[in-house]
């Protein structure tokens, strides 16, 4: 037995560097948006996005005009890049919701310095994720009645025992509760850009967003406690969306989808590619602007570890689903992993246990860990194989189901391409135009992170400069 | 610093909630009102024909029996519009002159039919079967209303799925006996509670899961 106590591990390291106090959080961080000057690669990054945003544009105006025979799926592949996009997309989201609600919960003060861009990352993930359901009608217009249930002159309802429908709601749920979130959180954000910037509308715009924020002591009681109630709010939303999202597969009745596996092993895997968006976008986010003091080697690590643990949890569910072939003894289910693994589409899937099995293990060593290069690196590949992760069960699940006769290939066009290509440029589209208007670190709750907040009790002299959010300075 | 807003912003911000809410309230009332109104259905739009054909004459004054023009409504899922030929029958002996008339005895002379407008259109994605809703005593005064009082016909019954379902749904309620299915004046029984019911037992009227099923009427 290891003797070790606790006491004999070191503390691990803070999660703001030291020698910052109020002042110099708040002007650090409003400086970005207020302080007018926008590093080179901001605008390479927006340029790069909003070129994308135009092929977006027209993949989808290409699609309405001539409708869904544009992409390559038909049967039996009937369900190809766009629910595999609606999948990576919304599963990306759910590491903000993660962030920001659960690990307030669990009183993670890590979670200070990225909740708020991760939050803006769900929000632009979800609005990419929704596009999808909606543009593979070939007519959104009409998506609504096909969509939600409304009084009608047809007198029928969507069909209530299907998952799509669950769907719906599952998602449309998610978009307004981390809209909410997100817009709760920024309020005193929103007062101090209001009160910092020097510009009459500008002070006006924020003013008018931050509805008339004062941060009185009666302020900050309901915000605590609205916060405190949105995150509860949100903690079962990180499991039940994507639990929503697998039983759109789950529930058929397909070998490769039928499995009971598939709500955890989905939801892990949403929150393992989440986090490796997040690093994909912190890493190059803290070098631009120079925050390293912010986001530290800590978060990182951190992350890091989240990712291997989620990775391992999805490296579970691939093992499991080769099991169950076995288990089921079920010749439809033997044929799939075995098809899945040796067919057509084996590429994809050893190419996926290569990205999502793999690479993420190198995260054991801290070296690794800890090399910002690699890093990097690594939730590229953790992307790309979570991606590919859903084009494996979607294509090869459907291309051999039970009739033979009906066996095929799917072969993407270029337009799924320039569609999933299109909603990349318009999150990081998105995404950069939130960090040029908006805090992206969270400036109130960074300033309980400086020593100074740290007030002992009633009687310590600190305690009447009333710091334990600054006020509005 | 001096205020950025007045006094009365706390009011206007409070007040654009409700605006918000009552807004999107107006406007989801405003096109469901549109949608069920005739505007969308046709429901109550008198149509130009080419030849001002009166039901409540023809019908209504002389007593034409339905099928003695849509000869086929008791067979066809069509229930036909007449040849001019059938107009010719009495128009050859009575009225031969008169003016409204010139456009039938055009199109008797050249053989060309005339091109009547359509008042009950369904979409194409709907199967409907006349000799079916005949055979099991459906009136034809039941979807299309007092025909033998329309001087120009009208769609009487607004067409919408909903109105189709409200019959699927519960046939006692709307079937007659079937000799009383061309009877424009038929009433039922109103000292009868289990009329209906009966009625449906007797014509071997399918059950709601049958008459309610997507493929009934979308094949």
């Amino acid at each position: 037995m290891d003797s070790k106590t606790a006491a004999h591990y070191p503390a691990p390291p803070p999660v703001i560097a030291p020698g910052h106090t109020f002042e110099t959080v708040t002007e650090k961080i409003s400086r970005i948006v207020l302080g007018g000057r926008h590093p080179l690669g901001w605008f390479i990054a927006l340029g790069i996005g909003f070129l994308f945003v135009n092929v977006l544009m027209v993949s989808i105006g290409y699609l309405l005009l001539k409708g869904i025979g544009i992409w390559g799926n038909n049967v039996p592949v009937g369900w190809a890049f766009d629910i595999i996009n609606f999948v990576w997309w919304i599963g990306i989201g759910h590491a903000g919701t993660l962030i920001s609600a659960i690990l307030l919960l669990l009183k993670q003060d890590w979670r200070t310095s990225i909740n708020r861009f991760a939050e803006a990352m769900t929000l632009f993930a979800v609005a990419c994720a929704a596009m999808f359901p909606l543009i593979h009608t070939g007519r959104p217009w009409l998506a609504a009645y096909w969509l939600f249930p409304y009084p009608n002159t047809m007198d029928i309802w969507p069909q209530f025992r299907s998952p799509l429908i669950w769907d719906v709601f599952a998602v449309s749920t998610y978009a307004s509760v981390s809209a909410l979130f997100w817009y709760t959180g920024l309020i005193p954000d929103l007062a101090t850009l209001r009160d910092r910037t020097k510009k009459k509308w500008l002070a006006r715009l924020y003013g008018g967003l931050a509805l008339g924020w004062r941060g009185s002591a009666r302020h900050w009681q309901r915000y605590e406690t609205a916060y405190l109630l949105l995150a509860g709010m949100s903690t079962p939303l990180v499991l039940s969306v994507h639990t929503i999202v697998s039983f759109d597969f789950s529930v058929g009745l397909v070998p490769g989808w039928h499995a009971t596996i598939f709500p955890p092993y989905f939801v892990a895997g949403a929150i393992y590619a989440g986090f490796a968006m997040v690093l994909l976008l912190a890493i190059p986010l803290r070098k631009m602007y120079g925050v390293e003091d912010f986001i530290t080697m800590r978060h990182l690590e951190n992350m890091a570890k989240i990712t291997l643990v989620t990775g391992l949890m999805v490296c579970y569910g691939y093992a499991m689903e080769a099991f169950y072939g076995w288990y089921s003894a079920n010749q439809y289910e033997e044929f799939m992993i075995y098809n899945r693994m040796t067919g057509p589409y084996g590429w994809a899937y050893w190419m996926l246990i290569f990205c999502n099995g793999v690479v993420p293990q190198t995260l054991w060593i801290k070296r690794l860990r800890t090399n910002l290069v690699w890093l990097f690196i690594m939730a590229l590949i953790v992307s790309v194989g979570m991606w590919l992760e859903r084009f494996v069960i979607i294509v090869t699940s459907l291309h051999r189901d039970f009739l033979p006769s009906s066996w095929d290939m799917y072969y993407p066009t270029v337009w799924d391409f320039s569609t999933f290509f299109g909603t990349l440029g318009l999150f990081v589209t998105l995404f950069f135009l939130f960090v040029r208007v908006l805090p992206m670190i969270s400036i109130f709750e960074m300033r309980t992170l400086v020593p100074a907040a740290r007030v002992a009790g009633p009687h310590d002299p600190n305690a009447d400069v009333d710091v334990t959010y600054g006020g509005n300075q | 610093m001096s205020q950025l807003f007045n006094r009365q912003t706390n009011v206007y911000s409070r007040l654009s909630i409700l605006a918000v809410i009552a807004f999107l309230l107006t406007l989801g009332g405003i096109v469901g009102l549109l949608n069920l109104s005739g505007y969308n259905t046709g429901q109550n739009d008198y149509i130009e024909q080419p030849v001002q054909f009166s039901h409540a004459h023809h019908v209504g004054g002389m007593g034409i029996d339905c099928r003695y023009c849509h000869t086929s409504v008791e067979e066809s899922s069509f229930a036909n519009i007449p040849p001019t030929k059938t107009c010719m029958n009495c128009h050859s002996q009575i009225w031969t002159g008169a003016p409204v008339l010139e456009p039938v005895r055009a199109s008797f002379r050249e053989n060309k039919p005339l091109h009547w407008t359509r008042v009950h259109d369904l979409p194409d994605f709907v199967y409907f079967n006349h000799s079916i809703h005949v055979k099991q005593g459906v009136g034809c005064a039941t979807c299309h209303g007092p025909v033998d009082k329309m001087p120009l016909v009208y769609q009487q019954a607004p067409l919408t799925m909903s109105w189709c379902l409200d019959c699927h749904r519960n046939p006692a309620k709307y079937i007659r006996p079937r000799d009383q299915v061309f009877n424009m004046a038929w009433e039922r029984p109103s000292n009868d509670p289990d009329f209906g019911a009966r009625l449906v037992r007797e014509h071997k009227i399918g059950s709601v899961e049958q008459l309610t099923s997507c493929s009934t009427c979308h094949r």
